[in-house]
């Protein structure tokens, strides 16, 4: 069995990676009646006996000791880190996990991945190195970030770099956070942009979750259960809808829409945990969804959210309604897992590599423009040593070729392309 | 004389569990001893404790599988897996035929040639390997023809006959193409011959034929087990003066695979039905053959829906653009094996008919006849067909085709460079496969 670890950076990054966690647990608590640490946990926590002078991590087999979160948690304000410390999680992590500063970076990508970048280089690696250590074969790391921050992009993005550059045979699947269009944080598109020329060029796959999308998904949940239609049954200990049930009492704010992107991780990695009649490893995700490097955002679907809708869906159902590239008809990888989530019998998980976030990325091309033909608010940027305006001017036309080919693939949409002529054998 | 199995991947993990047990029920259930033993001395060796232990090695790059099919045999109470007889890594090869071939297999081919060579040992005589693989993942796939190779290296005078899964048309895995393109490509320089089973015709088989609903790998595997016992376990054959052939693979390979150019297999087998309907049904050695006949050159796996209409082309037909001529099935070669009650009396003239065979062979020597008096698999008549036939050159171009589709657009080709796989590489194994395919597809003239 395989180990993951989990980095979590920025605010929206560590928020997210708490609900997973605490998801996480749940799951295993359901399904592991004994109590005894076996491969599956021991693909995101460790088994720590705490009496061992050795810092003594415990092998597969024996009973839960003491279990610690496979994580790192980066954060240049302490705010976030501190409430997890604080909260029922904190003996899942221990310091050695956690780096922090005071200031934050002013949601600012230059100050997130050039100033913190440099100045906490040696320290992030050799947390890194520690997590992986503690590893017996690692086969991924979940990086867990925003792209409309400073930390989480900016930062975030510089970590990225920093696996590939000291791990370059572990897979890197980022999930990653783009802002709405109502986002807050006027230079958002900035970040976004900046972080996506990183996503694009280190990241093997790219989970890109809309917080747009995941507010109508709430909204939707929250209709359903006030206004139930006959029939529909809203489950209320499934771990999608809340976290009653789950360690903390009280659900902050972006509780149910960083639940969905918990879930999204834990159904990702089932297969690599439990049995199944067709097993699926991380490795063979990034294989048989990404047929050109740069072209590897995958669109997650995940289903069911909130009812007891039956997921049977086989995949050849879906087949006609969905247009494949020609050189690709039957382009499903599938995947088996026998262990269903608590409070489901079934649920469905759905990766697709689609041409359909081009129109998300046109648009955040679109706000950068607006902003970047004025030159506003670059200064800040620009002041921080080591940023050039090229950076930007790059980053803009990765976006744009990025664009460019899921343009080419679409427009092939339409055309009947006949089959390639075959190579002809003297006889 | 004994064969020595090797198991790759998911699939030939799973299937190789399966078709232990079916030999194994098969063995302890035979009226006679002697093809018990036959059968027993052939799969398993005798532990001092009486146990009866396979003859097999499991490869696999995570463990899961070969567990799940450890304990599995365990459970059966007849027969087990060695304890030492396995090994398996941590990760696996993430479905890419270039981490198998060139990184996994290179890096742990010590350890599988050490244990293939401990199995070996054991052998009195060894009767030749049978590595069992799909073509479609990254283990069995890559690792598995690397494994031939070094089979092939180390004992360059012992059959090898690979069984191949071939997975479903429609996907299993996206690059399942490639990867099969590469395999076969390979294979076909190293194997003796192909065996090949494809999923798609099984699972027809599990729907029509034994009408199940829900069907699972499981069900599958079984099938596929089923057809592979019928093929491996003990017959009277020509060669064999009325004993018990002590070399099955040396005459199937020879039986069948009589040029280098033609290697495929198939197989069927009659009849094939739910195991609670066997005891209500008769059988005739006549209508068995005869349904068997058309379902070789029909080129259907099962008795269900079989289309009466199609036969052999009359001799003075020309040849036509179609891979195969108005759906007729032509054979180079047929390995006709009977088992069960009036073996000795049944009338097998209708496979000797040159017209089902390609003109430069006569049908002499292009039949093979094998016949057991033991009934097989509870079945009290069965017949198990081997063919050097046609039936794969549609699915076989069919999957070159789609392959070249995404080769022509470059798409995860950098996947397969990463490990070590030159467009050359895929450029080599095309041409190879296209060979093949039109090898074949002159079979009629």
């Amino acid at each position: 069995m395989t180990q993951s670890v989990v980095v979590q950076v920025g605010q929206c990054g560590n928020q997210v990676g708490c609900r997973f966690w605490d998801l996480a647990l749940r799951e295993h608590a359901h399904v592991n009646k004994r109590g005894l640490y076996d491969e599956a946990l021991s693909s995101f926590f460790r088994n720590v006996d705490l009496r061992k002078s050795d810092g003594g991590d415990c092998c597969v087999g024996g009973r839960i000791q003491h279990l610690k979160a496979r994580a790192v948690l980066i954060d240049m304000e302490e705010g976030v880190v501190n409430g997890i410390l604080q909260g029922p999680l904190r003996e899942v992590f221990d310091s050695t996990q956690l780096l922090t500063d005071v200031s934050g970076s002013g949601n600012n990508w230059a100050v997130g991945h050039l100033t913190y970048g440099s100045a906490y280089r040696e320290a992030i690696v050799n947390k890194l190195r520690k997590a992986a250590e503690h590893c017996d074969c690692l086969q991924c790391f979940f990086l867990i970030h925003s792209m409309g921050g400073g930390t989480g992009s900016g930062l975030g993005t510089r970590v990225l770099s920093l696996l590939e550059e000291e791990f370059p045979d572990v897979c890197r699947i980022v999930t990653a956070m783009y802002p709405s269009a109502e986002d807050d944080v006027i230079t958002s598109p900035y970040n976004s942009v900046l972080a996506m020329r990183e996503l694009t060029e280190h990241a093997d796959c790219v989970l890109p979750v809309e917080n747009q999308s995941l507010v109508d998904i709430v909204n939707k949940i929250s209709v359903m259960s006030h206004g139930a239609k006959p029939g529909s049954v809203l489950r209320k200990d499934s771990t999608v809808t809340s976290g009653q049930g789950s360690l903390s009492p009280t659900e902050k704010p972006f509780d149910a829409m960083n639940n969905i992107v918990a879930n999204l991780l834990l159904n990702i990695t089932s297969s690599a945990r439990f049995e199944g009649s067709l097993n699926m490893d991380l490795n063979e995700i990034a294989m048989n969804l990404v047929p050109f490097p740069r072209l590897h955002y995958l669109v997650p679907s995940l289903t069911p959210l909130y009812t007891l809708a039956d997921v049977n869906i086989p995949t050849r159902r879906l087949r006609p309604s969905l247009p494949f590239v020609s050189w690709n008809q039957e382009g499903w990888k599938t995947g088996l897992c026998s262990v269903p989530p608590v409070g489901h019998s079934h649920s469905l998980l759905a990766l697709a590599n689609n041409t359909c976030v081009k129109p998300t990325f046109m648009e955040l091309r679109d706000r950068f423009t607006k902003l970047y033909r004025k030159k506003a608010h670059l200064h800040h940027y620009l002041d921080v040593d080591g940023m050039e305006q090229s950076i930007f001017s790059e980053s803009l036309s990765s976006l744009s070729e990025l664009i460019d080919e899921y343009h080419q693939l679409d427009a092939t949409k339409a055309r009947l392309i006949p089959d390639a002529p075959r190579l002809s054998i003297a006889r | 004389m004994s064969v020595v199995t090797v198991q790759l991947g998911q699939c030939g993990n799973q299937v190789g569990q399966q078709l232990f047990d079916v030999i194994s029920s098969d063995a302890q259930d035979g009226q006679r001893k002697t093809y018990s033993s036959v059968s027993w001395e052939r799969f398993f060796r005798q532990t001092s404790q009486g146990d009866f232990e396979a003859r097999a090695v499991l490869v696999d790059m995570e463990p899961k599988v070969i567990n799940h099919s450890m304990n599995r045999a365990a459970k059966s109470g007849r027969w087990r897996y060695a304890e030492a007889s396995h090994f398996s890594q941590k990760q696996g090869s993430g479905n890419n035929w270039a981490n198998g071939y060139r990184v996994l297999g290179p890096r742990h081919r010590d350890a599988v040639e050490e244990l293939v060579r401990r199995e070996v040992e054991h052998c009195d005589a060894l009767a030749g390997f049978i590595p069992m693989m799909s073509v479609a993942g990254g283990t069995g796939s890559g690792v598995g023809t690397f494994v031939t190779q070094c089979l092939r290296d180390v004992y360059p005078s012992s059959f090898v006959l690979n069984h191949l899964t071939w997975p479903y048309g429609t996907g299993e895995v996206i690059v399942q193409n490639y990867n099969s393109v590469l395999t076969l490509a390979h294979l076909y320089q190293l194997s003796d011959a192909l065996l090949v089973h494809e999923n798609d015709a099984v699972h027809r088989i599990c729907s029509q034929q034994l009408n199940l609903k829900q069907i699972s790998f499981g069900d599958i595997n079984r099938v596929i087990a089923h057809q592979l016992a019928g093929v491996l376990q003990p017959a009277l054959t020509p060669d064999s003066c009325g004993a018990y052939s002590g070399n099955p693979l040396g005459e199937l390979v020879s039986a069948l695979a009589c040029h280098p150019e033609y290697k495929l297999l198939s197989a069927c087998s009659i009849p094939q039905m739910a195991s609670a309907s066997i005891a209500f049904s008769t059988f005739s050695w006549p209508a068995l053959l005869k349904h068997l006949r058309q379902m070789l050159i029909a080129n259907t796996k099962m008795e269900e829906g079989i289309d009466w209409q199609v036969r052999p082309p009359p001799a003075s037909a020309s040849r036509t653009s179609s891979l195969t001529a108005g759906g007729f099935n032509a054979s180079l070669a047929n390995l006709l094996i009977l088992r069960g009650k009036d073996v000795y009396s049944a009338e097998t003239g209708g496979f000797e008919d040159p017209a089902i065979y390609t003109s430069w062979l006569p049908p002499a020597e292009a039949l093979s006849l094998w016949k057991s008096p033991v009934p097989f698999d509870k079945y009290e008549k069965s017949a198990t067909l081997v063919s050097n036939s046609q039936a794969l050159l549609r699915p076989l171009d069919d999957m070159v085709r789609k392959a070249w589709n995404m080769f022509a657009s470059r798409a995860y080709i950098h996947q397969y460079v990463k490990f070590g796989i030159s467009e050359e590489d895929f450029l080599d194994s095309f041409t190879s496969l296209e060979q093949v395919i039109s090898s074949y597809a002159q079979l009629q003239c």
